[in-house]
């Protein structure tokens, strides 16, 4: 598993060179270590502009280039690499790697990683042996009932209504379809006339809910097959007619 | 074996958690800590050589019978003993930076590993491994940690001294330069 050519690295990604697991990496400088260590390269003498690109192939294949921490990184390589390009005078004597203090920090990095890979190993050994008095675990206990004062609550729920930038009050008035009284009224109509208009199922001024009452009660009853509803052009007024009556009806 | 080694005997076995030589000198008025140390050798000798199913070792600055790793398995598959949870790499670069550099604090912590360490180390002091022994100076007087006998206790080591020196490993640094600003 090696990275192909230098500096390519988004490429070297997707014809499948190298494959890196998220969770195996315990931060930025990990991941860092892991590339330098995966192409075998002097820690000391980085080749910057190939192992930005490589850590910025990676972290966007991983989807952690949402993460701070490797943005951070990311952004750091890429101001050595920019500073790596800048011209200096040869024999100049007072030029300071930019990578140095990425150096250090790998290197204390790498230390730990050592340290790490020493405890695991002692925790391990130490694992094997065991004291007196072991205890079963006990299972786990559901968890207890919710306990709580009540100005602990409002206090949380007032926290809560605070977020809500600007509350959408919006007045909610009951008023109730009168279904059955409109149905009353089309049975009347139908008694007296085989046809009519829709016009003449409403008062002049009737409001919303007495509309909608007179059309819910047509639904109903044309449903029901008391009566047929018919529409002969579009927009044109509806023509309410009687149907003979089921005989089970 | 001498009277003295067999009383420490009875105690160890007694007692679930390791004992320092402080604590076992309380057991008979007339041992000096020295006797103490000269019954214990012999008492670990005792234990070491006759081929015993336990052996005595020297743990976080005192002294406790542990049962000898070949019966780790046997032992776990019986469920008379459990071994504890491994800890996450995550877990274990914190206690090493922690280990090294006690007392120090989070923002140290995070600049090393790269990460940011406020959970791991949450999680850290509520097992116990380590705990807060100062707060530095600086802004906001930050938390300084340190570990606790209880990390001693999971690596087996009898004190901070028998952690690998720097110098030892392969990685060998200078010791820690301040912190560069960023």
């Amino acid at each position: 598993m090696t990275a192909a050519t230098p500096g390519r690295g988004p490429q070297t990604l997707e014809t499948g060179a190298f494959v890196v697991e998220l969770d195996q990496f315990s931060g930025p400088l990990d991941l860092l270590l892991h590339l330098i260590r995966e192409d075998e390269l002097d820690i000391t003498d980085l080749p910057i502009a190939r192992i930005a690109d490589q850590f910025l192939a990676v972290i966007h294949d991983l989807g952690l280039d949402r993460a701070s921490d490797y943005l951070e990184m990311a952004a750091r390589l890429l101001r050595i690499k920019a500073q790596m390009l800048l011209p200096r005078r040869i024999g100049e004597d007072d030029w300071e790697d930019p990578r140095a203090e990425l150096v250090r920090r790998l290197l204390e990095y790498q230390q730990i990683r050592e340290l790490v890979g020493w405890l695991q190993a002692a925790a391990a050994e130490r694992a094997e042996r065991f004291g007196r008095g072991f205890e079963a675990p006990a299972p786990d206990l559901p968890p207890p009932p919710l306990e709580l004062q009540l100005n602990d609550l409002l206090a949380a729920a007032e926290r809560v209504v605070a977020l809500i930038p600007e509350p959408m009050l919006h007045r909610v008035v009951p008023r109730p379809l009168d279904v059955e009284g409109a149905t009353r009224r089309i049975e009347a109509l139908l008694a007296e006339r085989e046809e009519f208009g829709w016009a003449d199922l409403l008062d002049p001024g009737a409001g919303i809910v007495e509309i909608l009452s007179a059309f819910l009660a047509l639904l109903e009853l044309a449903k029901r097959g008391t009566l047929s509803l018919r529409q002969p052009a579009a927009f044109a007024p509806v023509v309410i007619r009687r149907e003979s009556p089921r005989e089970t009806a | 074996m001498s009277p003295l080694a067999k009383l420490l005997e009875a105690a160890l076995f007694a007692a679930s958690r390791p004992l320092t030589v402080v604590e076992l000198a309380t057991l008979d008025p007339e041992a000096s800590e020295d006797a103490v140390r000269g019954a214990l050798a012999e008492l670990r000798a005792a234990f070491g050589e006759d081929g015993h199913g336990v052996e005595l070792a020297e743990i976080a600055g005192g002294w406790q019978f542990l049962t000898r790793a070949e019966y780790a398995e046997p032992l776990e598959r019986a469920q008379f003993a459990l071994r504890p949870r491994r800890l996450s790499p995550a877990a274990l670069e914190t206690l090493a930076i922690i280990a090294y550099r006690q007392p120090v604090g989070r923002l140290e912590v995070d600049e090393i590993r790269g990460v940011d360490s406020g959970a791991v180390i949450e999680k850290l002091v509520e097992r116990g491994l380590i705990e807060v022994t100062a707060r530095g100076e600086g802004l906001g007087r930050p938390l300084l940690y340190a570990t606790t006998p209880q990390f001693l206790e999971i690596l087996g080591l009898g004190g901070l001294g028998d952690l690998p020196r720097l110098d030892e490993l392969s990685v060998a640094l200078q010791p820690p330069t301040p912190a560069e600003s960023e």
